[in-house]
């Protein structure tokens, strides 16, 4: 993976798997403390302590159409590879979270990338899955719930191209203001 | 210095796309239109899918095609990655295999327009041996 957003994008695509209804997406700089954190969680079906032990195993996946899953073991490798640590904690029908926590001056922490591409993707085909995303840096918070934005258009379909276009510059506006690293 | 756009100007915008358009029913029959799935697994980001899907998106808006553009799970050909499924109405889907940007755009403009299949589908071999 390139990128943080890419990680973000892969990462959510278990919580949708996972039927979540609620998903969550928190990134917080903190370059004072030399952190950066990543932290997704979901309200989907979750893990039993089993497929918690594996779930990080890149030759262990609940799908069938292939032997491996990657998306948690490269997350896993990229935060610890920066001197900073992985985290999940599941519970059987109650959800899940991954945190990703990386050192934030470290050479080879991955940049955050497009990170409104990413979030455009999510927001404009996220069916019945709702998101809430918090980005915290030095220089302010951003925060965004597709509940209130389905709440604010009403029957306008979220993929609609005059919707996607502003939701596309409401973002790159927010996430610019608080910008302190790519 | 220009305002930040926020939720009330969303509210603006949505009075203003609700009374100039009649809402299209894409989300209620999608087998009407064009339907893309872009496989969005580990494998299909880490090779390009998202750039993939957003250039689609952007392309079938600009040139005002009726079309659903959608992520869905790894379909396993990973080692084609980035690959989509097409769907025309009334056709059997299929799966182009090392989509590129150009690739994307030679898509619409053959395939979609033209309805002229093109080099990179992936065989659907389980239908022959059915058959």
């Amino acid at each position: 993976m390139k990128d943080l957003s890419m990680h973000i994008l892969d990462i959510v695509q278990n919580s949708i798997r996972a039927k979540a209804k609620l998903i969550g997406i928190e990134i917080t700089e903190s370059p004072d403390e030399n952190r950066l954190i990543v932290s997704i969680t979901d309200d989907g079906t979750g893990m039993d302590s089993e497929q918690l032990k594996l779930a990080t195993d890149p030759f262990y996946t609940s799908r069938t159409t292939r032997k491996v899953g990657l998306g948690l073991s490269l997350l896993k490798q990229n935060a610890e590879m920066t001197g900073g640590t992985f985290r999940i904690e599941s519970e059987s029908g109650k959800g899940t979270r991954v945190t990703a926590i990386f050192e934030f001056n470290h050479l080879d922490r991955p940049i955050i990338g497009d990170l409104v591409g990413t979030l455009l993707i999510l927001i404009c085909n996220s069916g019945k899955t709702d998101y809430v995303f918090k980005h915290q840096t030095a220089a302010g918070t951003f925060e965004l719930d597709t509940r209130d934005i389905r709440q604010t258009i009403e029957d306008v379909p979220l993929n609609h191209p005059e919707v996607r276009q502003f939701l596309k510059e409401m973002l790159q506006e927010n996430l610019e203001q608080i910008q302190i690293s790519e | 210095m220009n305002k930040i756009k926020n939720l009330a100007d969303l509210k603006k915008l949505q009075s203003e796309v609700q009374s100039k358009i009649k809402l299209r029913e894409n989300g209620n029959h999608p087998e009407s239109v064009v339907q893309i799935k872009v496989s969005m697994a580990t494998c299909g980001i880490a090779s390009g899918a998202k750039e993939i899907m957003t250039y689609m998106i952007d392309e079938l808006d600009h040139q005002g095609i009726d079309s659903v553009v959608t992520q869905t799970g790894c379909m396993g050909y990973c080692y084609a990655e980035p690959t989509i499924e097409l769907t025309i109405p009334g056709q059997q889907p299929v799966v182009y295999g090392f989509v590129t940007k150009t690739k994307a755009h030679e898509i619409i403009e053959k395939h979609i327009k033209l309805n002229e299949m093109l080099d990179g589908i992936i065989p659907v071999t389980y239908l022959l041996i059915d058959n």
